[in-house]
């Protein structure tokens, strides 16, 4: 892992404004925990707290048109891109008003039109799709490029081999414009990565497809955005993958019904917790004097009214009518 | 009309798709360099360059994984699969992906995609090579299933496939490729869900699809000698399945027999005789009766495989029996 210096390209006006939305998706998942709790959300919920850095400091280095496909640990990243709270609040709770009319709950949030591809339920099955849509930027004649987000579980499915000896292939004609960001939290539900990979240092696996790749911290939302920077640019340049491995730490267990973790210790957790990405970005805050004890009250307030304001949204809309059921099955 | 074979009927709608629509690109094993395994696509990859014709390595997961995410994108492929049996490790793909990805994001996208190629039993391909996928896809919501027997549906099918909306799992037939028939001159196009009465008769409905069908009219042909007379229906797409005009059909005739080369349990036939027991039962004078693949796995043996699936002579026993 590369050891990170103190960065000054990040502005402070941005570095208060990811405070504030790290903050606010913080809230928003542990809101999501609660309502999950009261029976206001079903099926699985697997929040991202703790990674947020990933999504953040990628979405952030990416184009407003530039495009993305992740697991089902997609909250933070559908929330960072822009979609309404109260829409993603809302399909949680299976209403009509969610970003999917309710029919996909946590595990697959989409917004197409802020180029939100989807969350995917199944450990790996969207990284192929992932090639094909970058390959298709590019047919296209555009310059956009296709972030991959996905576990470290994922590393180990046949997919991802698949997936990525495609884009190696493609990306030597300039035809996959496709990041491949491995968000390692270091456990694929309760198997860590050293009992499930032959090689724990998942970077170099792209190695074997001719992929350029990079490890790097994935707690410090600056790191995450610098790297995301610089090579965003250079696959928006050549048409070819590259492939980051940003080793981060989920707080939360791998789901809502994960409530013992017999698989880690608290002190592992709490060592983590000492490089929360919250933490990080407001000790730099407060060194460059851009945030107090009373600012930090005020943007927890904010994104506490926020939280609010979309579970009252999601609370207050319809569900979907039984007429939905036969809706959206086929495209023609 | 002018003839043409099935195989030719495919490959000229293909290229005058591509011709039409740059959107529409193909994708699979042995397609461009080899010219298809088949054939299907020779010239194509002179014809159209290495961006729209793309070979691929033998990763069926990963090509049709990809060719689902070119279609959100908003292009067309069609991905070769060599046969069927080669879809299963991209199963995960097509079921879970392509067939159910517009629902679950609410109609955000759509998956124009095609998957070709031969299904069905070959000869002495043994257990691996020799099996009929239509029941398995059918299975899906959210996917079309078709399979044309001729090489005018072959045409017309292919061409409302590429044209469509939804993912289409359409199976061809290997033993087909060869077969010539008249094809319709232009832009002909053969809507799904629709049967064909390919020929009509009094007596006995018989229901068969893909190979099957030219089984059927032959022994329909045989029995026209002894004054039976078969109609003969091919519901030609599987999803949507057009069961009002194989009951309209029973309804005339008062008996059916469906023809599946798949296996019995939980087929084609399977559903197909439950949609006229529930359509016309009234109207039936005798039980309806499958004609199917023996319960097993292909075997290799020449005289062994012959036993396997159906030929013309169980479909005429099946008739008789019915008529008895």
């Amino acid at each position: 892992m590369q050891p990170h210096a103190e960065s000054l390209a990040v502005p402070v006006e941005t570095l208060l404004d990811w405070y504030r939305t790290l903050v606010f998706v913080r809230r928003f998942e542990e809101q999501t925990e609660r309502s999950f709790r009261r029976g206001k959300i079903g099926g699985y919920l697997h929040v991202g707290i703790g990674q947020e850095a990933v999504p953040l400091g990628f979405l952030s280095a990416a184009r407003a048109d530039d495009i993305f496909f992740v697991s089902y640990r997609d909250h933070v990243h559908t929330l960072v891109r822009g979609t309404d709270p109260g829409a993603v609040m809302a399909e949680l709770y299976g209403k009509l008003t969610g970003t999917c009319k309710g029919k996909g709950g946590s595990m697959h949030l989409f917004d197409v039109a802020r180029g939100n591809y989807g969350g995917y339920g199944i450990v790996g099955g969207h990284l192929p799709l992932a090639v094909g849509a970058a390959y298709a930027l590019r047919y296209r004649g555009t310059d956009r490029v296709c972030l991959c987000f996905f576990g470290d579980g994922a590393m180990n499915s046949g997919a991802l081999h698949e997936a990525a000896n495609l884009a190696g292939l493609w990306g030597r004609d300039g035809m996959c414009p496709v990041v491949f960001v491995v968000e390692n939290n270091q456990y694929g539900m309760g198997t860590s990565v050293e009992r499930a990979s032959a090689v724990t240092e998942l970077s170099r696996r792209f190695d074997a497809y001719d992929i350029p790749n990079e490890r790097c911290d994935g707690m410090d939302p600056v790191v995450v955005y610098e790297v995301a920077t610089r090579v965003v640019q250079e696959v928006r340049g050549t048409g070819r993958p590259y492939a980051v491995e940003a080793v981060t730490y989920r707080f939360a267990g791998h789901g809502a019904a994960d409530l013992f973790q017999s698989y880690r210790s608290k002190d592992e957790v709490e060592r983590w917790r000492q490089r929360d990405p919250i933490v990080l970005v407001e000790r730099r805050l407060r060194a460059l004097g851009a945030l107090d004890d009373a600012r930090a009250a005020e943007v927890a307030r904010w994104a506490d009214q926020r939280v609010q304001e979309a579970v009252a949204f999601a609370e207050q809309s319809p569900e979907p009518p039984p007429e939905e059921l036969y809706r959206d099955v086929y495209g023609d | 009309m002018p003839e043409m074979t099935y195989r030719e009927a495919l490959r000229s709608t293909l290229i005058e798709e591509m011709d039409r629509d740059p959107t529409v690109i193909l994708l699979g094993e042995d397609i461009g360099l080899y010219q298809g395994t088949f054939r299907i696509t020779e010239g194509l990859l002179e014809r159209y360059g290495p961006k729209r014709v793309v070979d691929t390595p033998i990763s069926e997961l990963g090509f049709i994984g990809a060719g689902i995410g070119m279609a959100m994108l908003g292009l067309r492929p069609v991905v070769e699969v060599m046969t069927w049996n080669f879809s299963l490790p991209a199963a995960d793909q097509i079921l879970q992906n392509a067939a159910k990805v517009r629902y679950f994001s609410g109609g955000q996208v759509s998956v124009p995609l095609v998957i070709r190629g031969p299904n069905g039993a070959g000869v002495q391909l043994s257990a691996q090579h020799s099996q009929s996928f239509e029941s398995f896809y059918g299975h899906f919501p959210g996917l079309r299933v078709v399979a044309p027997a001729t090489p005018a549906d072959a045409k017309g099918l292919l061409r409302t496939a590429i044209r469509g909306n939804s993912p289409v799992i359409f199976l061809e037939h290997a033993a087909l490729y060869g077969v010539k028939g008249p094809v319709p001159e232009g832009e002909h196009a053969v809507p799904f869900g629709q049967a064909a009465v390919v020929r009509p008769g009094r007596h006995v409905t018989v229901v068969a699809y893909s190979r099957m069908l030219h089984l059927a009219l032959a022994v329909a042909d045989r029995l026209a000698g002894e004054g039976i007379e078969c109609e003969v229906v091919d519901p030609r797409t599987l999803r949507p399945l057009d069961l009002d005009t194989v009951a309209a059909s029973v309804r005339r005739t008062h008996r059916a027999v469906v023809v599946q080369e798949q296996w019995r349990p939980f087929g084609a036939a399977a559903e197909i005789t439950a949609g006229i027991y529930e359509r016309c039962f009234d109207d039936l004078d005798a039980p309806v009766e499958r004609v199917t693949g023996e319960d097993v796995p292909a075997p290799y043996a020449r005289n062994l495989e012959r036993l396997a699936f159906p030929d013309e002579d169980r479909i005429e026993q099946g008739i008789r029996r019915v008529l008895a």
